[in-house]
């Protein structure tokens, strides 16, 4: 089974090679639109890329107010 | 005319395939500007479809194939105008998209959108207008109108409904949540998923295709299957126009406009 930790670290480092961040400067908790420098459509585009990694769908509204890295993992975590 | 190039959009035509590629940005935003060109593409049309079999709809933006209406623009000419003429203002446009767009849904020609990234709103619907879509596996699709107070009034409700379960209609329409390609495809909406940046290759090997077959036959085979839903179009017309007076859709369209994100749809 999928841990959340497992969960975080992938969404880490999908976010690290698809906005070109060094993965070693993103952390669980970073405000993901700071740290990656994304605006609502980045966000949709990686929202996309998660879907695919993970094989979910994954409603836009359940993301409503998160912009962290470890709370947009429990959402992934909660539909796996 | 056979090639055009105008502020918003393009077309030409060449071995029995005719390409409109939508260019305006950010994302192709429908306002003024697009509706005339557009109104432009289906004056031509009728001496365009005599050589032709297929007509492909893409977008030169890599944000995505069209973001729905020019929601700034529909705020601000509506501000600027006195409030007892905003309203037949809104129906003129609605009325004159509706036109555009039933021509496009009509043409004797196998229509294909090639969409990617963001596909909402009045993009979706001028998407659903096509025969088929053709999807990068990065689109999304999405009505967000009543995040705003407002039904989309493209002709999406209508048309949608013709090609999928009411079910998914509802779930799209009530949440106003965006799905990827894959979904889109499950659900019957998308015919092919392409990989990144491939959604106008496979359209024109698809066009290629469907240009092998004899004109009037496809012709006749999709007047057979897909009517234009002239009457719940209409309805669409008459309940978008009713909504858009209610004080709160002006408080929508507001917040919106004063939204600093570069492209403020997520809820």
């Amino acid at each position: 089974m999928t841990t959340i930790e497992k969960t975080t670290d992938e969404v880490l480092q999908l976010a690290s090679a698809h906005f070109k961040v060094p993965r070693e400067q993103l952390r669980a908790d970073d405000d993901f639109f700071k740290t990656l420098g994304i605006n609502s459509l980045q966000a949709l585009d990686l929202l996309t890329r998660l879907e695919q990694h993970f094989h979910i769908e994954l409603p836009d509204y359940e993301l409503q107010g998160v912009n962290d890295f470890r709370t947009l993992a429990e959402r992934i975590q909660s539909r796996l | 005319m056979k090639t055009f190039s105008g502020k918003t959009l393009s077309w030409g035509a060449a071995d029995g395939t005719i390409e409109l590629v939508l260019d305006r940005a950010p994302c192709n935003e429908i306002g003024s500007a697009t509706l005339g060109e557009l109104e432009q593409f289906v004056a031509a049309l009728g001496s365009l479809e005599k050589d032709s079999h297929a007509l492909i709809i893409s977008s030169a933006r890599k944000e995505g194939f069209c973001a729905g209406a020019d929601l700034r623009e529909l705020y601000r000419r509506s501000q600027a105008m006195p409030a007892g003429k905003r309203l037949a203002s809104v129906r003129e446009f609605l009325e004159r998209i509706h036109r555009v767009m039933n021509a496009i849904d009509s043409a004797a020609l196998t229509t294909i959108a090639a969409v990617h990234g963001v596909t909402f709103g009045g993009g979706f619907e001028l998407a659903l207008t096509c025969d088929l879509i053709v999807a990068d596996k990065m689109a999304r699709f999405c009505f967000p109108e009543l995040r705003l107070g407002l039904i989309p009034g493209f002709g999406g409700i209508p048309r949608l409904k013709r090609d999928l379960g009411n079910a998914v209609v509802r779930d799209l329409l009530l949440t106003g949540r965006s799905i990827n390609a894959s979904k889109a495809q499950s659900v019957g909406l998308v015919s092919q998923v392409t990989a990144e940046g491939d959604a106008l290759r496979v359209a024109r090997a698809t066009a290629a295709q469907v240009n092998k077959f004899d004109r009037d036959t496809a012709a006749a085979a999709k007047r057979f299957i897909k009517p234009v839903p002239r009457e719940d179009l209409r309805r669409e017309i008459d309940i978008f126009c009713d909504l858009f007076t209610r004080p709160a859709v002006g408080a929508g369209l507001r917040k919106f406009v004063e939204s600093t994100d570069a492209l403020p749809y997520l809820p």
